[in-house]
């Protein structure tokens, strides 16, 4: 018998060359020399340097303010993302339940999603100056004895609620989008089964949504290690003594303000597999429980 | 047609490029990190050098803060695209001077370049440890006090404290008129490095890291912390307001007449002068009589002009003759006038004087007399590596000094430790 065989031709690979040409010069190249810088002590000119192997990694990931930014990061991240994911849900839901004057809410909602999170932190910094800030006023007229400058407390607060303000309306828009994309007939079989809202929405919108909440979810996490970086450089810079640094945000420290190269690079290294086992995680068991 | 046109189009870019090219002779690019009001007085000093000769073009280009400058010269130089002429920080100087072979010295770049010509505050900052200018000092500033008169009057107090003792007395009365009496800009700068510098006090070993990388930091002395146990308590009983760490925000403080009394730089007189709606003086940096009888001057703070290596002969000949102009006193009265950073040479500081600028503005002298003051065996400044890291891991510690969240021994220990621990690291990088 004979194999049936197409004709091979380049033009496939021509066809996705940029696509890789892409990954290769903005993704491999950069985390290769990253890698690479992470094993030398070098001056910062590059006019010297010395393989050290390890060093970098065990001076930095070792040291107290490391390790107490990853716990930051940690809790920041899982509150970001859960924040904004269910915050967006809530409001989805209730906007597609709307009639009267819907897509004015909805464009309401959708207002914040063109706004850059520096843009973001800085709005929040002015709502929060001690001088000036409304809300720095308001907290204190409640008697918040609020003082993000020197309270841990209430500068996570003030960087996790401007983070989940500027990430709600990203969320709503993909959220919105997938209640619309469930099937009228299934919604108005549900409610023949079953009177209660809630116990519908947990039992045949929630679980619909998966395929549209996963993929937020896997979104939100980056958004809250990498992007809320200009949110916490307008607003805290990781202050009050490091409460608010992210790990980003000590990459960028260490490596762009003190010129620390090998020591950067070690921890973007730890960044880069912390991030990867996180999607290895998401994807292996979380992924697992969505329908598609 | 189109693609002719386009082609003169071009032809006619190229002869202009290739015209403008022969008529300057060499064009000397200049990275620095002065924004705003700054940045204006900058372009002004480089159109007015352009303009008083032909054979050099200098090329201003604002690279942002003094980190993002120093980041943007680095990453230039590793690129082999640096910039003739860098403008970096203090707290990066240890970084361009130990990096063998990244700059070309100023006192082997100029001719007849003598140290001496300088003010003594500025002279030996820059410098390496056989006294030796490695960067010219440009934009030069130091800490100072200023005080709000009519908060002073309202509260019937009559001069400003000259020592910290005497602030203590006079911080209740302001405080009974409505005010906090103090609020400070920068507490690595002021309530750190140069609180060693007035108080004649010891920084770092290895001669405040003159010598040598190998050096160990001196933070966790009894003067320090005591000075940071009182601020303490002064912030407790409310005569001390922290507005968070950034440099604005506790100079608004004072602007909107919250705070009686703000410890800022030289280099703010001018800002100050437009934003505050009050009568305010200048005076120097308190010390603490019981530390000493005799306080010395403090350390400049602010920016100096390296020569990037990796450039032809003759561009160097056009970055010292620039520099010749940036140091000619006109010049440097200029700048000095219209920004308050201070004149860094003797003869400039002579010629400001001589014009009666200081007898209609008698505050605008104060950074220089502070600067002048007898000098000490510690005052000459200090060289550490990573000091911008350290700098954060100070801020650090006194966030958690302020907040409580730590004891000011427990504090100053670790703060100790992390910073022996980066000077380590770098000592091993900076061989």
């Amino acid at each position: 018998m004979k194999r049936v065989q197409f004709e091979h031709s380049s033009i496939p690979y021509l066809f996705v060359a940029p696509q890789i040409a892409i990954i290769v010069i903005f993704f491999l190249w950069p985390a290769a020399q990253a890698i690479y810088q992470s094993f030398l002590l070098e001056d910062a000119f590059g006019l010297s340097s010395q393989f050290v192997w390890f060093r970098n990694y065990s001076d930095t990931i070792l040291s107290t303010s490391w390790l107490q930014s990853a716990g930051f990061t940690a809790i920041f991240s899982l509150l970001v993302t859960f924040l904004s994911l269910s915050l967006a849900l809530l409001l989805a839901v209730k906007a597609n339940e709307v009639i009267r004057g819907a897509s004015t809410y909805k464009t309401t909602l959708m207002w914040a999603y063109a706004i850059a999170p520096p843009v973001a932190g800085l709005m929040g910094n002015l709502m929060f100056n001690p001088l000036i800030g409304d809300l720095y006023k308001f907290f204190n007229a409640i008697g918040w004895d609020f003082n993000h400058k020197l309270d841990a407390f209430d500068a996570s607060f003030v960087v996790i609620l401007i983070s989940v303000w500027k990430q709600v309306s990203v969320n709503f828009i993909f959220f919105l989008s997938g209640l619309q994309g469930i099937p009228k007939a299934v919604n108005e079989a549900s409610m023949m089964d079953c009177r209660s809202p809630t116990r519908r929405f947990w039992t045949i919108t929630f679980p619909l949504l998966a395929p549209t909440t996963f993929f937020l979810m896997v979104i939100n996490i980056t958004y809250a290690f990498f992007e809320t970086f200009g949110i916490i450089d307008t607003t805290t810079q990781g202050a009050p003594g490091g409460a608010t640094t992210t790990l980003v945000f000590k990459v960028y420290q260490d490596g762009f303000r003190g010129a620390d190269l090998g020591g950067s690079s070690a921890q973007s290294v730890v960044l880069m597999i912390l991030v990867l086992i996180l999607t290895v995680v998401q994807f292996r068991y979380i992924e697992r429980k969505v329908h598609y | 047609m189109k693609v002719r046109s386009l082609l003169t189009a071009m032809g006619f870019g190229a002869s202009m490029f290739a015209s403008s090219a022969a008529f300057s002779a060499t064009e000397i690019q200049w990275w620095h990190a002065m924004g705003g009001r700054l940045g204006e007085v900058v372009n002004e000093i480089a159109e007015n050098y352009n303009a008083s000769q032909s054979d050099v073009v200098i090329v201003p280009t604002y690279k942002g803060g003094y980190e993002d400058t120093m980041t943007a010269g680095i990453a230039a130089f590793r690129a082999k695209e640096q910039p003739h002429i860098i403008q970096i920080f203090d707290a990066g100087a240890a970084t361009i001077i130990n990096a063998k072979g990244a700059t070309v010295p100023v006192a082997d770049l100029m001719t007849d370049f003598d140290i001496e010509d300088y003010i003594p505050g500025v002279r030996y900052f820059y410098a390496d440890s056989d006294d030796k200018m490695i960067g010219l000092p440009f934009n030069s500033s130091t800490p100072l006090l200023y005080y709000n008169k009519e908060a002073f009057a309202a509260a019937g107090v009559d001069a400003p404290p000259k020592t910290w003792e005497e602030f203590e007395t006079i911080a209740p009365k302001l405080k009974e008129a409505g005010f906090i009496a103090l609020a400070q800009s920068h507490s690595p700068w002021i309530f750190s490095e140069n609180f060693h510098s007035r108080h004649n006090i010891q920084m770092a070993t290895e001669n405040n890291g003159y010598d040598s990388t190998d050096a160990k930091i001196l933070y966790n002395n009894d003067h320090m912390k005591m000075h940071w146990s009182k601020v303490k308590e002064w912030l407790d009983a409310g005569y001390y307001g922290f507005y968070g760490r950034a440099w604005g925000d506790n100079q608004d403080a004072f602007v909107q007449k919250k705070v009686a009394m703000w410890l800022g730089s030289s280099g703010s007189f001018g800002g100050l002068t437009k934003s505050a709606e009050f009568e305010f003086g200048t005076t120097f940096l308190p010390y603490w009589e019981s530390i000493t009888k005799e306080p010395t001057g403090t350390f400049i703070g602010g920016a100096a002009l390296f020569a990037m290596s990796g450039h032809e002969d003759e561009e160097y000949d056009a970055v010292a003759d620039f520099f010749g102009y940036m140091t000619a006193p006109e010049n440097q009265v200029f700048w000095h006038k219209e920004t308050g950073y201070v004149p860094i040479t003797n003869a400039a500081y002579s010629a400001a004087k001589e014009e009666g600028y200081y007898e209609s503005t008698p505050d605008a002298e104060i950074g220089i007399l502070q600067l002048s003051l007898p000098g000490g065996e510690w005052t000459k400044g200090y060289r550490l590596g990573y000091y911008v890291q350290i700098r954060d891991v100070m801020y650090k510690h006194y966030d958690d000094i302020f907040s409580g969240a730590a004891s000011v021994e427990d504090a100053f220990v670790a703060m100790e430790k992390e910073s022996n621990e980066l000077l380590e690291r770098f000592s091993a990088t900076y061989k």
